[in-house]
């Protein structure tokens, strides 16, 4: 049976679309909006919080989201080790629900950054890294305003001695703590990252290195 | 029943609006500005409840919801 993959949709989701294209047309996968008033997933094999602005990012960026219905059955699936990827505004949902640690606050210079960065691989020990090497270098966009990784001092002594910090960012274009552009939970089937691997997987948009994150993932389902 | 609910960021957390605006009133010359943070303000107005409920509504929501206890903290006062 084909690997089916729910895109999660909430009100001002924005990449919802970009990853439904890439999963489709490149992976060719089963893939299908999941609107955030829904309460089951478990006709799909994994989950993908897109980008965006959900709620308006009132309040805090991805506050309201949390609560939104979808959300339980993405943290019990998650439970059960169903691959999870947040992705911008995906990751600071999954920071909200209390999926991943940590926060992400304003960027250091406060601007929107819209560019590219170059990350680095920095743990295999993820569904959605362990087809990489560490060091791998991997170049994809950021487009986020809050994109600035903290966390207090013993939740990164834990994320650097669980090995829990995926990629991180050769040149740190925002202030995040460590570098840290993704990070994933304990048992590595969650993954929250700030950049866009599904704005890298064709060459004609600069880079296809994001196909190595879902390649990674469906290769564990 | 009326709760004033202010939310600030902890100390040591980046407040980037909170700088610029500091050193704009600094540009604009208004000096003995040690520091200046900018955070939130929220009202909430309460049925017909005693004083002690809706201290109680107000902490709930600001831990469920209103506050991020990585990045903020908060302060309410509560107004018959």
């Amino acid at each position: 049976m084909k690997t089916k993959i729910a895109v999660i949709v909430f009100p001002g989701s924005n990449c919802d679309h970009d990853a439904y294209y890439v999963l489709k047309e490149i992976f060719n996968v089963d893939v299908g909006f999941v609107w955030h008033k829904e309460t089951n997933l478990k006709d799909y094999d994994a989950i993908l919080i897109p980008g965006g602005f959900s709620y308006g990012d009132y309040l805090r960026t991805g506050a309201i989201a949390r609560f939104s219905p979808i959300m339980d059955s993405v943290i019990s699936d998650s439970e059960k080790g169903k691959p999870v990827i947040g992705i911008c505004n995906g990751f600071q949902i999954l920071l909200e629900c209390g999926l991943l640690p940590g926060a992400l606050i304003n960027n250091i210079e406060i601007k929107f950054l819209s560019t590219n960065v170059i990350l680095e691989v920095s743990s295999n020990n993820s569904i959605f890294s362990n087809k990489l090497n560490i060091g791998n270098q991997l170049k994809m966009p950021i487009a986020h305003r809050q994109g600035n990784y903290i966390a207090d001092k013993n939740v990164l002594d834990k994320l650097i001695t669980e090995n829990r910090i995926v990629l991180k960012y050769k040149e740190n274009p925002n202030g995040s703590m460590h570098d840290i552009a993704g990070i994933c939970n304990k048992r590595g089937n969650i993954l929250g990252m700030m950049p866009h691997p599904e704005r890298a997987c064709e060459s004609i948009l600069g880079s296809t290195d994001g196909k190595k994150i879902f390649e990674s993932m469906l290769g564990n389902i | 029943m009326k709760a004033k609910v202010y939310i600030k960021y902890k100390d040591g957390i980046l407040d980037p609006q909170g700088k610029v605006t500091s050193n704009a009133l600094k540009s604009i010359g208004v000096n003995s500005i040690d520091s200046l943070t900018i955070g939130k303000y929220i009202e909430i107005d309460f049925d017909d409840i005693t004083k002690e409920e809706a201290e109680k509504i107000t902490n709930d929501s600001c831990k469920k919801l209103l506050v991020n206890p990585n990045t903020q903290t908060y302060t309410y006062k509560i107004i018959s």
